[in-house]
């Protein structure tokens, strides 16, 4: 524990392109890559399914099928295949990243109160305004919640993409078990925790900042909201991809 | 012939299958037994649920290959045992399990639990026989999850020398060998099916009576 410490206040470990920030700035970046194309793929997909009301058997059984795909198989196939570059280990993580945007933004729009969309429809709202306009916002806490499990699984699951020489906060846990110099691997093991617990909780502030107060009703979703909900996600992110259920500080 | 390799390795492969099942199913059963009487106690004490729930939400949060990198340091084992994958995985087994047997209890009819005490049954006993056979579809949910996520965890732990088909990938990657990578791949989602299935099966046995409901 002691070597851990030191191994963190040293300064050598802060500065250049294979210190601390320098790898903590490239594990965000492919992160952020990675959700950004899961979100641009699986959102349109999930929020169109959903609004439709048709097929959602499809979503959960895609969702549920790619949560079995082990990542380590897929990002070494791709490099493999691809040859090492930024492209293989973005779309490596980005399917990651699709089953919890995927069921998140279906189970979001899917669980929106059927009234209020006929409402909008009486009003004479098209079908395009009913879905940008009505359940798009009432899905907001689905949606959000999916996009932060999507991001914990992606930025644990990044430091994988270590192992196919590639950089990020994995490095430290590779390039430490190769030189059998354990208090680097601990370091990394515990700086890739960390930046995960702050993520987590940066994107639940957001989520409370952004949901319209009116959905913040707890417990008045639950009856309605377990219709075509997703199995919560595995992997090393949050146990449950709506984790809006239950949003913080809901309990009375 | 590339294809020659799987027959000439149906050895390994099986060994590596055997290795990788014991690897992700005993997590999932002895995490089955710790989240029970933790999510039992979370059920019934407001206090401790609010506790309870959101710590073990904290453990799921933590990636996989750091958890299997630090638990030695913290349990005491060596770097490469497969203890550390096992450990590992029973932690995430049991995070994701407390909240579903806490939420599992905590939806059984206040009736039913009622009824059952005025027909003699003793807390223990009510418990066993009325209060945790209705949370067995909610129970089954969560292990399905837990099983399928630990199936494809464990190759995680290939990185750290005990990843069961997951050295299937290291080793392919190594070798420049595509077809082994998409072997492992193929061996782990076929595992995580027949696993998924013979849950829900379990599932559907032990409660006879959500399908006379249904029918009705």
């Amino acid at each position: 524990m002691n070597a851990l410490f030191s191994w963190l206040a040293d300064p050598a470990h802060w500065s250049g392109p294979a210190g601390i920030p320098a790898r903590l700035v490239e594990h965000l970046w492919y992160s952020i890559l990675a959700l950004a194309l899961g979100a641009v793929v699986a959102l349109p997909i999930g929020a169109l399914v959903g609004h439709s009301r048709k097929g959602g058997f499809l979503i959960v059984g895609t969702a549920n099928g790619l949560r079995a795909l082990p990542e380590l198989g897929l990002l070494t196939l791709l490099v493999l295949l691809m040859g090492i570059g930024l492209l293989p280990v973005t779309l490596a993580l980005a399917v990651l990243a699709v089953p919890p945007l995927l069921a998140g933004a279906y189970s979001g729009v899917r669980n929106v109160d059927p009234g209020a969309v006929d409402a909008a429809r009486g009003m004479g709202m098209r079908e395009w305004q009913v879905l940008t306009k009505v359940e798009l916002p009432n899905a907001l806490p689905l949606i959000l919640g999916g996009f932060r499990s999507a991001a914990l699984q992606v930025i644990a699951t990044a430091a994988v993409a270590a192992y196919v020489s590639f950089g990020g906060l994995g490095r430290f846990l590779i390039d430490g078990l190769r030189t059998r110099e354990y208090p680097q691997m601990a370091a990394g093991a515990v700086l890739v925790a960390v930046l995960a617990l702050v993520v987590e909780g940066l994107l639940a502030l957001l989520q409370r900042a952004v949901v319209s107060p009116g959905l913040r009703g707890g417990g008045r979703r639950s009856p309605t909201a377990t219709v075509g909900r997703p199995a919560p996600g595995p992997g090393s992110a949050h146990p449950d991809p709506v984790p809006t259920r239950e949003p913080a500080g809901a309990e009375p | 012939m590339v294809w020659d390799w799987i027959p000439r390795n149906l050895g390994m492969l099986g060994e590596l299958l055997g290795e990788h099942v014991v690897l992700a199913l005993v997590p999932v059963l002895i995490g089955l037994v710790l989240a029970v009487p933790i999510g039992w106690a979370a059920a019934g004490n407001r206090a401790l649920r609010t506790v309870l729930v959101p710590a073990a939400s904290v453990l799921y949060t933590i990636p996989s290959l750091a958890l299997f990198i630090v638990l030695p340091a913290i349990i005491g084992t060596r770097i490469l045992d497969p203890l550390n994958v096992v450990v590992a995985l029973t932690i995430y087994t049991v995070a994701l399990l407390v909240r579903s047997v806490a939420d599992a209890l905590g939806a059984v009819p206040s009736l039913v639990v009622a009824a059952a005490t005025a027909m003699g049954y003793r807390p223990g006993r009510r418990f066993v026989s009325v209060e945790l056979p209705l949370a067995v579809p909610v129970l089954i949910a969560g292990l399905r999850v837990a099983a399928v996520s630990n199936i494809s965890l464990v190759s995680v732990g290939a990185l750290i020398g005990v990843g069961g088909l997951g050295q299937l990938f290291t080793e392919g990657y190594q070798r420049n060998f595509p077809l082994e990578i998409v072997t492992g791949i193929v061996l782990i989602l076929l595992l995580a099916l027949v696993v998924d299935g013979m849950l829900v099966l379990i599932g559907r046995v032990s409660t006879p009576w959500t399908r006379a409901g249904a029918n009705a």
